[in-house]
């Protein structure tokens, strides 16, 4: 018998790899699950609430009761993604005995740790974090995150913190490209991060792990948007299940209208350099997600300023 | 010098800019395919790993799948890719696989795969992988994982449970290349010639 070597970076990287070009659904129930996979979404996001709604009702957001996501697990076969919160390593070890495919320790649940976020490096199960900026993304890396996602602000259904994140990481890989060898000390202090990391990025272009957007994704076009922004992927978190018709007086409508916009999004993202398909898909979806615009949230409500 | 080969990757969702990528490093032109027109003058064709359902799916909506039946030339399969060329999906390659069969990513490994008639082992990257449970008579094993089919070969489809493209070991991927270099040369060969005699008499 060969072998068996788990947990490798390149085995968690390697996942994300698989997840590429795909769209990632945040899902509530295991009707949520189903709805999601069956409209090709590539993975799916087991929570207790959607962004929108902790939002509104706020109180502490933690991890989702393992009920819920043994119920989800069973419903797909798609990879099954969970949160924990900041610097939460006892939720994560929770998660990494439930077998999910993916922790995401997200800025969206309430902070369990003011200074530190969890050493993913000690799991086997991969980490995703969230980063508003290249040096957020280096310093979770180096904690070993093995995929990042940009933030955007959750559960708004407003694109402009996503583009602004994406511009921030993008733009700051394309500016380390053009700086001479001996100049990278200084930005590698500069961004707050470890030089080695500083380097890679600056020789390769791009993060050493797959980089996905989040936050605020709620149509076909926001998700072309993103793709050619240069994200690899995106999350979609209110954006699909907030939609539609109302989902307590007309289920069947509002089953119908997240199913289209669900699949409309999935294509988005595959043929996000084609406009045609993406007039295509984006006539008559119903009605999306209302939202609130982002500039209109205080300060101190930011889930984007959570983590560092 | 002939010409470089055109190689399609299938870019619906999934791990194709890492296929397309060891391709050209290895000398091949490489289209990326999310449309069937895409499928026209290429010499072979690889379907990447992903998510076997996203990748289905979005497959049938633009008639990929009905047009990759149709493609005549040599076909890499990877992980998913396997998946939707098996005998439960586009039916391409005789065999059945389980999804999933070594279970959720914690249980996701790297291991040495052992090459038919090589003495080096080849380093496996097995992500969620699926596991070929009954073979063809017409199929052969290249490559085994605790002496289990992991790379094989269906006539022009060659199919493995792991991820290639993930390791900077390409030997799947050269052998891929000859499958296709050779049936291309074949296509060549059974046209009708038309430099002249002398030509003829070489073939004759």
């Amino acid at each position: 018998m060969s072998q068996h070597e788990r947990g490798t970076l390149r085995v968690k990287t390697g996942l994300a790899e698989m997840l590429k070009g795909g769209v990632i659904m945040d899902v509530i129930d295991a009707d949520q699950a189903r709805i999601a996979e069956e409209a090709g979404a590539c993975a799916v996001m087991a929570l207790e609430r959607v962004p929108a709604d902790i939002r509104q009702e706020g109180g502490v957001a933690r991890m989702a009761d393992p009920l819920k996501i043994k119920e989800i697990q069973e419903a797909v076969s798609v990879p099954v993604m969970a949160k924990c919160r900041i610097g939460h390593f006892a939720e994560a070890q929770i998660l990494e005995a439930l077998e999910v495919d993916y922790i995401d320790e997200s800025e969206v649940l309430t902070p369990a740790d003011v200074e530190h976020h969890v050493d993913k490096w000690g799991f086997t199960v991969p980490f995703v974090c969230g980063a508003t900026n290249l040096g957020e993304a280096l310093r979770r890396i180096s904690e070993g995150a093995a995929m990042i996602r940009t933030k955007g602000e959750a559960g708004t259904g407003d694109i402009v913190n996503a583009v602004t994140h994406m511009r921030a990481v993008f733009g700051a890989i394309r500016a380390l490209g053009s700086l001479r060898v001996d100049e990278l000390h200084a930005a590698a202090k500069e961004h707050r991060a470890p030089y080695e990391l500083v380097r890679w990025v600056a020789e390769n272009g791009r993060l050493p792990v797959v980089t996905f957007t989040a936050g605020g994704i709620a149509t076909p076009a926001d998700a072309a948007l993103c793709m050619q922004l240069g994200a690899d992927g995106v999350f979609v978190g209110s954006g699909i299940f907030k939609s539609g018709r109302d989902a307590v007086l007309d289920r069947d409508g509002w089953i119908e209208d997240v199913s289209r916009r669900a699949r409309a999004i999935v294509e988005a993202t595959t043929h996000f350099d084609d406009p045609k398909v993406l007039a295509d898909v984006s006539t008559g979806l119903g009605q999306p997600m209302v939202g609130i615009s982002a500039a209109s949230i205080p300060e101190a409500e930011r889930l984007e300023a959570r983590g560092w | 010098m002939s010409a470089p080969l055109n190689i399609g990757v299938l870019a619906l969702q999934g791990a194709f800019r890492e296929h397309a990528r060891v391709l050209r490093a290895l000398g091949a032109e490489v289209v990326e395919v999310r449309v069937p027109s895409q499928l026209d003058g290429l010499d072979g064709l690889v379907l990447p790993g992903g998510e076997s359902t996203t990748i289905v799916r979005l497959a049938e909506l633009y008639r990929l799948d009905e047009a990759i039946c149709g493609f005549a030339g040599p076909i890499l399969g990877t992980c998913a890719g396997m998946i939707v060329l098996d005998r439960e999906h586009l039916g391409l390659a005789d065999l059945s696989v389980d999804r999933n069969a070594y279970g959720r990513q914690v249980r996701s490994f790297e291991a040495d795969v052992d090459l038919a008639g090589e003495a080096e082992p080849l380093r496996g990257v097995f992500i969620r992988a699926p596991r070929i449970r009954a073979l063809g008579d017409g199929v052969s094993v290249l490559g085994e994982l605790d002496g289990e089919p992991v790379l094989v070969r269906d006539g022009r489809l060659l199919l493995a449970s792991f991820h290639p493209e993930l390791t900077d070991d390409t030997r799947v991927h050269e052998r891929f290349l000859e499958m296709v270099r050779a049936q291309a040369h074949e296509g060549e060969a059974s046209l009708p010639p038309t430099n002249g005699k002398e030509e003829i008499r070489v073939g004759a």
